[in-house]
């Protein structure tokens, strides 16, 4: 019954019933109106035409996070390098395409202040209007949360084959709070989780590289940060690393297990990948031998 | 959502009251990117106010990301309504100098998911700010990212309320400050004032070598600040222990007051409550 909302008033009839808008229930629901206009048994005509272009589309990405700045859009811009990589072996940037809503304002300062109706409309025009072609891979960045824009999409999106999420969170609870949510939101909608992916995990100090004896020396003292404790002899040679977002209830993984979705991996907190993408570079065939490329190129591998 | 929640809610509809009662000022917190630390600098900001001696209240309209009950350490709890209807806000630490309002209070489990169109969410947030009974001389607002349906209901239900303004939060990288450039705007048009812009997450200081890292670059937010004519509000550093804080809802500007901050978020405070305010140079 997708067409009860989840906090609908006892006895909800559904959106697309009937009785919309006009059953007992209904009274003093805020949909009321709406529901009763008939509005909800209409059948979208564009929708078919949607499901028809995007089934020339191999395979459908949706990148996803109920909490915002955890690197969503900063995975999808890597992910969709790594993939034109392994597409056509050799990288040429003629492999990668791009429509955002950003190359349709007229200057860097332009506000989108629309409301759900509007933001629709233009998900559904990208979807229809824009001339895809025969991609192999769609990747999709979204925004935080789990209202307008994630519902147009997955309406398109959901019963069209190869479509899958990923899901990116940072390791703190904060963060997975939030992407619990997302997850109860792909479950509902029956959109596939692909998996879940921690970003910002370790942070390595890029000026200081230290010795074991300093490292003890430096947790009897009380250091606020959490080194972690890998192999003694790994830790002699290597940098050291900071939580700067402390995983204190287990990071990702764990709930991924708690949730039995895979988890793809995690990926360090590097200011390289900033920088490149705040001057759009491609950080993927520029430096494939940061640790952070690598896990990128291996999550790809995995797919 | 519950039942019970779900007949309240109907029940609610037929008793709305004035916006903000009882609330002294408001304060907007706003970003148009999401992670940049707006529920970490709304809480920062309401507990050095509360450190003030002054009554503060939060009010989380991130409906489908509610962070702030978990932030400072009331997850779980339960909202208790008073005898004419209203939402009693939840307090923090049973200090009732400091209280709480969240959607995450009305959700029967963590993960439950709000999946909620405009209109819904629209109607939710005119509750929000209508049906609470607060007592409060300052009231924070924490919102979502992004300038859309949240954001715009709730300009149009405070347009007469006692507003202060909006503090914008943002890191240092460019890509953020784009979307914080495009909330100056928002702010702008619906005609908000801005009390200023805090750089968040700039710089980290390892805590073995004690050199900085510019993890997102720094120096976005001042810049924007200068472009843009509005007050700048300061850079504040990454710091774990303060990740770690809202983790496990521990006041942080108690703990570690001497950190840079936490001196920041009482500069800021004490600039807010001043009676009259460098702002709009």
């Amino acid at each position: 019954m997708e067409d009860i909302p989840d906090n609908a008033p006892n006895h909800c009839p559904g959106t697309k019933s009937e009785e919309a808008g006009k059953a007992d229930a209904c009274a003093g629901c805020p949909n009321q109106k709406l529901c009763s206009s008939g509005i909800g048994q209409k059948v979208d005509p564009d929708e078919a035409l949607i499901k028809e272009k995007l089934s020339e589309i191999k395979h459908k990405i949706i990148v996803m996070s109920g909490k915002g700045g955890v690197g969503k859009s900063t995975f999808t811009a890597m992910l969709s390098h790594a993939l034109a990589l392994k597409e056509e072996q050799e990288y040429t940037s003629d492999n990668l395409c791009v429509m955002s809503i950003g190359f349709l304002l007229n200057s860097p300062e332009d506000a989108v202040i629309w409301r759900g109706p509007k933001k629709n409309g233009m998900i559904k025009q990208f979807l229809k209007d824009v001339d895809w072609g025969n991609l192999d891979f769609l990747v999709i960045d979204t925004p935080p949360g789990t209202s307008d824009e994630h519902l147009s999409l997955v309406k398109y999106l959901s019963s069209s084959p190869n479509t899958g999420a990923v899901i990116v969170t940072t390791p703190q609870e904060v963060a997975l709070l939030d992407v619990r949510k997302e997850i109860t939101f792909c479950r509902k909608v029956n959109l596939p989780i692909i998996g879940v992916i921690e970003n910002m995990t370790t942070f390595k100090c890029p000026k200081c590289s230290v010795s074991l004896a300093y490292f003890i020396i430096n947790v009897n003292i009380g250091f606020k940060s959490q080194c972690i404790l890998m192999d003694s002899t790994v830790l002699l040679l290597a940098q050291v690393e900071t939580r700067i977002f402390p995983p204190t209830t287990g990071g990702a993984q764990s709930l991924t297990e708690e949730f039995g979705i895979p988890f793809l991996g995690s990926l360090p907190l590097d200011p390289n990948v900033a920088k490149a993408c705040d001057e759009g570079h491609n950080i993927i065939v520029e430096s494939p031998e940061l640790p952070v490329c690598k896990a990128v190129l291996n999550i790809t591998e995995g797919k | 959502m519950g039942k019970e929640t779900a007949s309240n809610w109907q029940f609610f509809l037929l008793l709305s009251g004035k916006p903000l009662e009882g609330v002294g000022e408001a304060i907007l917190v706003l970003s148009g990117k999401g992670g940049v630390g707006k529920s970490t600098v709304t809480v920062q900001i309401a507990s050095s106010l509360k450190m003030l001696g002054h009554k503060v209240g939060i009010l989380d309209i991130d409906l489908c990301g509610p962070s702030i009950p978990r932030m400072v350490g009331v997850e779980g709890c339960d909202v208790l309504t008073t005898p004419d209807g209203k939402w009693i806000p939840v307090s923090v630490n049973n200090d009732k100098n400091f209280s709480v309002i969240s959607l995450a209070f009305f959700l029967d489990s963590k993960n439950d998911a709000v999946i909620w169109r405009g209109p819904k969410k629209n109607a939710m947030i005119k509750q929000l700010l209508t049906n609470i009974a607060w007592d409060v001389d300052y009231l924070i607002i924490d919102t979502p990212p992004g300038t859309s349906d949240e954001h715009i209901s709730v300009m149009e239900n405070i347009r007469d309320c006692p507003v202060k303004g909006a503090v914008l939060v943002t890191t240092p990288q460019m890509v953020a400050v784009d979307d914080v450039t495009r909330e100056l705007t928002f702010c702008r048009r619906t005609g908000i004032k801005v009390l200023g812009i805090i750089e968040n997450m700039s710089g980290f200081v390892c805590p073995n070598c004690s050199e900085c890292s510019n993890i997102f670059a720094t120096g976005g937010g001042q810049k924007l600040a200068e472009k843009y004519s509005v007050p700048f509000l300061g850079k504040v550093p990454i710091d774990p222990s303060l990740t770690k804080c809202l983790e496990t809802g521990e006041s942080y500007l108690e703990r570690f007051s001497q950190s840079e901050g936490s001196k920041i978020m009482k500069n800021v405070a004490e600039c807010f409550t001043k009676k009259e305010m460098e702002v709009d140079a």
